[in-house]
């Protein structure tokens, strides 16, 4: 019942907007998270952008992962 | 932003390279390592990644009460189908609860008998509806962790404001760290690492499970969904266990700040209150539910509406409560997919897509590897071609390592 999914924001009017994920588009609904602006991710849930998804964290996060399996190999 | 972005998380050539790593530390381990998660959107990523069946058997991977539906105690749920039986009343539910059986009826059987129960995708919608049926009450079934209650008390406070005075919450809505409390206390449970969920962390943040490694020294790793998070996490508990470690580390800093969501957090703060709350299973846990605040009292629909509820009856028999606590495993009830499956679910693990017993009936038999701490012995001998063959490409690997 969590699910939350990553969409683009691609407009926004007041708490209002659309964002889309993979060609699908999305009413979202800001009133939980300020200034978000058009071309930022935020995580979807139930009609509200819940939090913002952090693309350098998440280029971050995939490099850790990287370093972990190189890790494993040089051991 | 790469446009194949997202799809490197569920790279699985990625994933591979941890695997090997996590046997290596797995073999550290004398005993059986216990790694709970507690979120029904975890539950079935696990499912589907396959991740189970290319553990190490001494590596097993508990499902708690992570799915909200399926801790909802039927006394909610008998009081729902009640208010629906009103001639004046529209209920406007999540899908999820539709098919949920009560004590003798469920949403869904009184939908069919023609009562005006409407599926809505985001508290906005009940709204809508509430605004254009201005001579009904509007009832929303307010179910779910801290991930969805922010999104009830923005519908709460929108409906004072602007004087949508039919609308009403009948609310369920439960927190995550109390449940986690009582599993860490809990005498028969063992959990050497917790995996935190990730959508709930969006709006709470990482500081609420620091309990859990200072009182309790049990590591947590909140994580993503995808197949590289859950690796990833794994790997993180596992080397927290390995040195002895308990701390509350965050793999999903993509979408979790330390912080949370202050917004969404104030919002919870301004509508509802914390109560001790009934979990389907497992009881009453202290402080561990939300009601709503007396200034809000005449949209709180147990208030405002008075009904007759029916005597409570569970289902005789289904194991749903200790499932949910990952006291037993889905193939230990005796329903399990005899009686109870997923077109004719007996108890709400079976309901919900996001339930241990419907995801273990879906995806089990990928996945052959039963959770709950009552039944180790069961199911181990069917693993199935795709990670078996993979598992035993890594065997080889650890063999020529050690020769080497």
């Amino acid at each position: 019942m969590c699910l939350g999914v990553p969409v683009k924001v691609i407009q926004r009017e007041g708490n209002e907007g659309i964002g889309e994920f993979k060609g699908v588009k999305r009413n979202i609904n800001f009133a939980l998270l300020d200034e978000v602006k058009v071309g930022e991710y935020v995580i979807l849930h139930a009609g509200f952008a819940i939090q913002r998804l952090d693309q350098d964290d998440a280029e971050k996060t995939l490099e850790l992962f990287e370093e972990l399996a190189k890790a494993n190999d040089e051991e | 932003m790469k446009n194949n972005f997202f799809d490197e998380f569920s790279d699985s050539k990625k994933t591979r390279d941890l695997t090997q790593k996590i046997k290596q530390t797995a073999k550290d381990f004398k005993e059986e390592i216990f790694l709970m998660e507690v979120c029904g959107t975890h539950t079935v990523a696990i499912f589907k990644s396959g991740i189970k069946s290319i553990l190490p058997d001494n590596i097993r991977l508990l499902s708690g009460p992570g799915c909200p539906v399926c801790v909802t105690p039927n006394p909610y749920l008998d009081r729902a189908i009640a208010l629906s039986r009103s001639d004046d009343i529209i209920i406007t539910t999540f899908g999820d609860m539709m098919r949920v059986p009560g004590s003798s009826s469920s949403l869904e059987k009184e939908k069919t008998k023609g009562k005006d129960i409407r599926m809505v995708y985001s508290t906005s919608d009940a709204l809508r509806i509430a605004r254009d049926n201005p001579d009904k009450n509007v009832v929303f079934l307010g179910v779910g962790f801290e991930t969805t209650s922010p999104t009830v008390a923005f519908a709460l406070k929108e409906a004072k404001s602007r004087k949508i005075n039919n609308f009403s919450v009948l609310s369920a809505h439960k927190l995550i760290p109390p449940a986690l409390r009582l599993l860490a206390q809990s005498p028969d449970l063992k959990v050497n690492g917790f995996i935190c969920p990730g959508h709930v962390s969006t709006i709470i943040g990482t500081k609420p499970y620091k309990f859990l490694a200072d009182q309790y020294h049990i590591p947590c790793v909140i994580s993503g969904f995808e197949p590289v998070d859950l690796f990833q996490s794994l790997f993180l508990l596992l080397t927290q266990i390995k040195n002895g470690t308990a701390k509350v580390e965050n793999q999903y800093f993509r979408a979790v700040k330390d912080e949370g969501n202050p917004n969404a957090l104030r919002l919870i703060d301004e509508i509802f209150q914390t109560t001790d709350s009934l979990w389907r299973g497992i009881g009453i846990i202290p402080q561990s539910g939300l009601v709503i605040k007396e200034e809000y009292q005449e949209f709180d629909a147990e208030k405002k509406i008075p009904v007759l509820v029916e005597k409570n009856r569970e289902p005789k028999g289904c194991l749903c409560g200790l499932v949910i606590q990952g006291k037993k495993s889905p193939m230990d009830c005796p329903y399990y997919a005899k009686q109870c499956t997923p077109q004719s679910p007996i108890g709400p693990c079976m309901v919900s897509s996001e339930g241990s017993c419907q995801a273990f009936f879906k995806y089990g038999q990928m996945n052959a590897r039963v959770q709950g701490q009552g039944a180790r012995d069961q199911g181990q001998g069917s693993r199935v071609k795709g990670p078996g063959s993979r598992v035993k490409k890594t065997r080889n690997r650890e063999v020529n390592k050690n020769n080497g």
